[in-house]
């Protein structure tokens, strides 16, 4: 159980600072196995690591990655969605527009942020945000993690699948360059509404999908428990979409996942969004539009 | 299925319970005589229900869908279906005339799958309205879908965004578009291209929403009012231009093609 094996591997990280000789020596060894354990993790062991209370969120990559953050909230025509999370800020001394989806790093936050489920607002402000940043001409970066937009009546009352629909067109055309993110959950149209972009990165444990897998069991089979199986024929890991081309690029993470060694996944990924946008930079407009549509558009061709 | 046994020399509706003909019920385009609820009907009905007779010519009937994922089981499930239905998929796309204006048309039949998108949906509708941008034509897609379908995982996710951008970019060259939604416009449906009408029509008594009502109804632990997500709420909350009835939805598209200057002045 990638649970135990997860805890057994904290506990032994503690203890090594406090052992010596003979005692550490096994508790290494021990350590050694639980790590080649999990590095060959089940898709399912990969979407419980997607979902880990202590992955790292959105804060956490803006904190990191960015500098000088200004929050900008509401979608200027009903409400403030917490669960997308949105501003300015700068990348390497450049300014960005960032929107992301909003998981709490306690129960509190998680509560105020709806879990990352956003309503239609949430969307509205995307698209706000992004039409914004196509008039300054600031490239958007977004992050997603949600396991899908909140089913409930005000989400649908207010047209949740319009502000999605919407999100997609409007992506699909924006003038300046787009990368996104995948880092935790991408679950079903709530996911790929900020996904619409000139590069898709996926860290190595985050899933993207049609739907949660509880929630294909339940459609497929009428039965949300078969969840590992779906799991495995979902096809929904970092590995199954790069190599189906729907992820431009896969972004390791430390064995155990992002939550051991977050630092290291705020590095690669710096990297990694700071190479590919000096590559979408280099593109004129109209190019870089036509290789978007292309990328989408060849996806089951 | 009531409806289509057509062997039986009655059928009742299952909203009124009513008996009619099945020839009565044909006649009336799947909508009961008693009481006006609409039934499913047929892409091929439908499109003879809307179009001039013998103006259609398929676009894009050489796409089948495949199985990207392997799905267990969904192969057979595809050609038992195509065998059942005489469809390839769970959309009929091509060229015809509604009252001598040329039209780009998509309609979808449920009864393929809940019209569900997979990658043949997704790349024949994205080549319908390829078409239409290219050929300066308007275009009509009638819904009728609960969404991204399963067996295809991230392919149909990502149809989503494939169909949108083409809408896109056709709305961006000054393309119409006539969206019609019909019995059910669900789940990725709705999230993408059914929404991005500039005109959006509904039929009447559709279930018309993003979250399945279940799914909802399991969310917030209580169970929804009598008409939620249907044609009537979506109108009155801003999302539907206007219900019309299936019998006079012919007339109405032609009368939205000559106010957007298609066929007045060569007839
Ligand atoms: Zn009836």
């Amino acid at each position: 159980m990638i649970r135990e094996m997860l805890s057994q591997l904290d506990e032994i990280d503690a203890m090594l600072g406090v052992t010596k000789g003979e005692e550490r020596r096994t508790l290494m060894e021990r350590r050694e196995e639980l790590l080649i354990r999990c590095a060959n993790l089940t898709a399912e062991q990969k979407v419980f690591l997607a979902r880990h209370p202590r992955r790292p969120k959105i804060d956490a990559y803006i904190h990191e990655l960015f500098t000088d953050f200004f929050e900008q909230k509401g979608d200027r025509q009903s409400r403030e969605d917490p669960s997308v999370l949105g501003g300015i800020a700068l990348l390497h001394g450049e300014p960005v527009t960032i929107i992301g989806h909003r998981k709490g790093t306690d129960l509190n936050e998680n509560v105020a942020y709806n879990f990352g489920m956003p309503g239609a607002e949430g969307y509205r402000k995307a698209q706000r945000l992004m039409r914004q940043a196509e008039k300054f001409g600031r490239p958007v970066i977004t992050f997603i993690d949600t396991p899908g937009a909140y089913p409930g009546m005000e989400a649908e009352e207010h047209g949740v699948g319009e502000a999605i629909a919407q999100c997609l067109a409007l992506m699909s055309r924006l003038t300046v360059p787009t990368i996104a993110v995948v880092t935790g959950e991408g679950g079903s149209g709530g996911a790929l509404a900020l996904g619409v972009a000139d590069r898709v990165l996926m860290l190595e444990n985050a899933y993207y999908a049609v739907l949660t897998p509880e929630g294909f069991a339940s459609i497929l089979w009428k039965d949300a428990s078969r969840r590992g199986e779906a799991c495995e024929v979902m096809k929904l890991t970092a590995q199954d979409l790069h190599a189906y081309g729907v992820i431009d690029e896969l972004i390791t993470e430390p064995i155990g996942g992002a939550q051991r060694k977050p630092q290291a996944v705020f590095s690669a990924l710096d990297e990694a969004i700071a190479r590919h946008l000096a590559e979408l930079k280099t593109m004129d407009i109209q190019t870089l539009r036509q290789t978007r549509y292309e990328r989408f558009r060849q996806i089951g061709q | 299925m009531a409806l289509e046994d057509y062997g039986a020399s009655f059928v009742m509706c299952p909203a009124c319970s009513r008996r009619t003909t099945p020839q009565n019920w044909r006649a009336h385009l799947q909508v009961c005589p008693s009481c006006g609820a609409h039934q499913p009907i047929s892409a091929p009905e439908r499109l003879a229900s809307v179009l001039d007779a013998g103006s259609f010519v398929e676009l894009g009937e050489h796409i089948e869908g495949s199985n990207p994922l392997d799905f267990p089981g969904y192969d057979e499930k595809l050609s038992d279906l195509r065998r059942k239905t005489g469809l390839q998929d769970a959309v009929i796309t091509g060229l015809g005339m509604i009252d001598g204006v040329k039209v780009v048309i998509g309609v979808m039949d449920s009864r393929f799958m809940m019209g569900s998108m997979g990658t043949a949906v997704g790349e024949r509708v994205t080549l319908a309205v390829e078409y239409a941008r290219h050929s300066g034509l308007p275009l009509v897609l009638f819904c009728a879908s609960g969404g991204a379908r399963m067996q295809e995982g991230i392919f149909s996710l990502m149809q989503m965004a494939k169909t949108s951008a083409a809408i896109a970019d056709f709305s961006a060259d000054g393309g119409l578009y006539i969206s019609v939604l019909t019995h059910p416009t669900t789940g990725g449906m709705i999230a993408s291209f059914a929404s991005l009408g500039d005109i959006t029509i509904a039929e009447p008594g559709a279930l018309i929403g993003f979250a399945g009502p279940r799914v909802i109804e399991q969310t917030i632990g209580q169970r929804l009012p009598e008409g939620f997500q249907r044609s009537e709420f979506q109108q009155d909350h801003g999302f539907v231009d206007q219900i019309v009835q299936r019998g006079r939805m012919r007339e109405t598209l032609s009368q939205l093609l000559r106010l957007h200057g298609y066929g007045v002045m060569h007839g």
